[in-house]
């Protein structure tokens, strides 16, 4: 294992540190327990947004805190959800007094974290929504599994969920707005090598040099199947219409479309797919409205990408088109 | 420090095993489990790293060497001894929710969180009210987690020990024969979650290609389980 660190045990402390480092004028970096959060929070009136899960995907969720977005993020260890004092600590440094929306990927152990760190804050009279992102179709049945995995969708509800909040909506409908979010976009990845945690120094999945996992996890956990490698052409074709024929989106949808990187792919090859995803959309009819391209939400070192597509209305699309002021994302300000 | 130190509390003076559970005995409990994490770290990581995300024994020796922290600061302030085994068992369990994380955190810490409620302020706990309080900690884990038997998760382990005990406190067994069948009950159940498929966890997103590997988790719960078998029976009476 060949890394930027020192002992692997501190990659998380190290790189919190980092980030002060760089950043702490903007930024305040909690340790013990661990949160990002926005140096001028808390806002007065405003509906705080807090997300957070493992490290191992920046620059989500750190990366993402700011003007714009969100209020607060809760890094845990490498792939490992956060604990709910993490999160409940988040939760009050951001409270404005008009309640906090937690966004949680569905992944069991965020899910729980989360729901524990919600009925602590509701204890101490904290007005808290939930919302549970699970966009990922490499998951076709949900009813005997954890159900679908929140992936890229969690990078667009979060952008636009905290335009929402700045422009002062209550958080009933902020939370109604991650909903949408999430009920229109579907997401689908592929690792074309596997990523490497630190403390386990090793491959965490066995890809052999012409194989690729379709269907992948942000955390190299196996997807929908074992394919031999293939093109660009053939790759995205797979992933985006296991994605189209899912919701569906049909005709006529204008859509954002997310080519999003899982750590070890170049911009260049992203920018392939997303040409591959812009002839294959415009071929069925589909509008790419919006679009982002770029590394969001990352497997550590893994090679891949996911594509993610959400069904924008003008209320979506204003929303997203709004300022953010973050380390990920900026534009507008 | 050895298990039976720890394990040893005030004695009857008959020379005969105690038949009571006191913080001290839990103090041996969560000694001799982080001792088991930490020996079967690499173990648990590995049949993680088959079905789920290589990270089990790591968290779990987090999670465990932040307890033996906890315990030797209650030690160092003097307040190790005193005070009710439910309150001990809170503090083990509110220190494994806040440094675990993952899915294994809020479990373990529930199941512990639990067992400590129903202990309540007794200083001293019968068999029948420490099968009592285990059982309302894997109810309580249980409910955290929404997970079923046969789901392939750490329930398979815990329902059946749980039982075993309350079937062992109802018919006279002693604490320590009824530990050792609690312990076989969870081993028993840590086995058979080898050929099942996952419903529950990161494991259910493999479907059928998880079968065929012991679940971590299950794992981890036998290590808890047998630990008891070892630990709190050691408390031999001077």
């Amino acid at each position: 294992m060949k890394k930027l660190i020192n002992r692997p045990q501190d990659v998380v402390q190290d790189a919190l540190a980092g980030v002060a480092a760089a950043h702490g004028d903007r930024l305040k970096v909690h340790t013990a327990p661990d949160s990002i959060v926005r140096a001028d929070a808390p806002l007065r009136g405003k509906v705080a947004i807090v997300s957070g899960g493992g490290s191992g995907h920046e620059p989500l969720h750190g990366g993402f805190v700011g003007r714009g977005m969100l209020d607060a993020a809760c890094p845990g260890q490498i792939f490992t959800s956060p604990t709910p004092d993490q999160v409940l600590a988040a939760t009050r440094a951001v409270d404005g007094g008009a309640g906090v929306l937690l966004i949680v990927k569905n992944y069991t152990g965020d899910v729980m974290n989360f729901e524990m760190a919600a009925d602590l804050a509701r204890d101490e009279g904290i007005v808290v929504e939930s919302v549970v992102i699970d966009d990922d179709v490499a998951l076709q049945d949900g009813r005997h599994t954890a159900g679908r995995r929140g992936v890229g969708a969690t990078v667009l509800a979060e952008k636009i969920c905290g335009a929402a909040a700045e422009r002062r909506r209550p958080l009933a409908e902020v939370a109604e707005l991650c909903r949408k979010v999430n009920a229109g976009a579907r997401s689908m990845g592929v690792a074309l090598t596997s990523c490497t945690v630190p403390m386990v120094g090793k491959p965490t999945l066995e890809l052999g040099p012409d194989e690729i996992e379709f269907g992948v996890g942000i955390h190299g956990e196996p997807g929908r199947e074992r394919r031999p490698a293939a093109s660009a052409h053939d790759i995205v074709a797979a992933l985006a219409t296991a994605i189209v024929d899912d919701l569906p989106f049909g005709r006529g949808d204008r859509v954002l479309a997310f080519v999003n990187g899982l750590g070890g792919t170049p911009l260049l090859e992203l920018y392939v797919v997303y040409n591959e995803l812009h002839t294959l959309l415009a071929s069925r009819g589909i509008v790419i409205a919006r679009n982002l391209v770029g590394s969001y939400m990352t497997a550590l070192d893994m090679a891949g990408c996911s594509i993610t597509l959400l069904r924008l209305d003008d209320e979506l699309a204003a929303l997203w088109d709004a300022p953010v002021v973050t380390t990920g994302l900026r534009w507008g300000a | 420090m050895t298990a039976a130190d720890q394990g040893t509390g005030p004695g009857d003076g008959s020379g005969a095993r105690r038949e009571a559970i006191t913080r001290g005995d839990v103090v041996a409990w969560m000694r001799a489990f982080a001792a088991a994490v930490a020996r079967d770290r690499d173990h648990l990581t590995e049949l993680d790293a088959a079905i789920g995300d290589a990270d089990h024994g790591i968290n779990m020796e987090r999670g465990m060497q932040a307890v033996l922290g906890r315990l030797d600061a209650l030690d160092a302030l003097g307040e190790l001894a005193g005070g009710g085994v439910g309150e001990l068992l809170k503090t083990v369990g509110m220190t494994l929710v806040s440094s675990v994380g993952g899915a294994a955190g809020p479990l373990y810490g529930t199941l512990l969180l639990q067992m400590g409620s129903a202990a309540g302020q007794a200083s001293e706990l019968t068999l029948a009210d420490w099968a009592s309080a285990l059982a309302a900690g894997v109810s309580g884990a249980q409910a955290r987690g929404k997970a079923e038997l046969a789901d392939k998760t750490m329930i398979d382990a815990l329902v059946p020990a749980a039982e075993a005990l309350q079937a062992g406190a109802a018919s006279g067994l002693s604490l320590a024969e009824a530990l050792r069948q609690s312990a076989a009950a969870a081993q028993r159940g840590m086995e058979a979650t080898v050929p099942l498929v996952a419903r529950k966890g990161r494991a259910s997103y493999l479907g059928e290609r998880s079968a065929g590997h012991q679940d971590p988790g299950a794992t981890s719960s036998w290590l808890l389980l047998h630990a008891a078998a070892t630990a709190l029976p050691a408390g031999l009476a001077p």
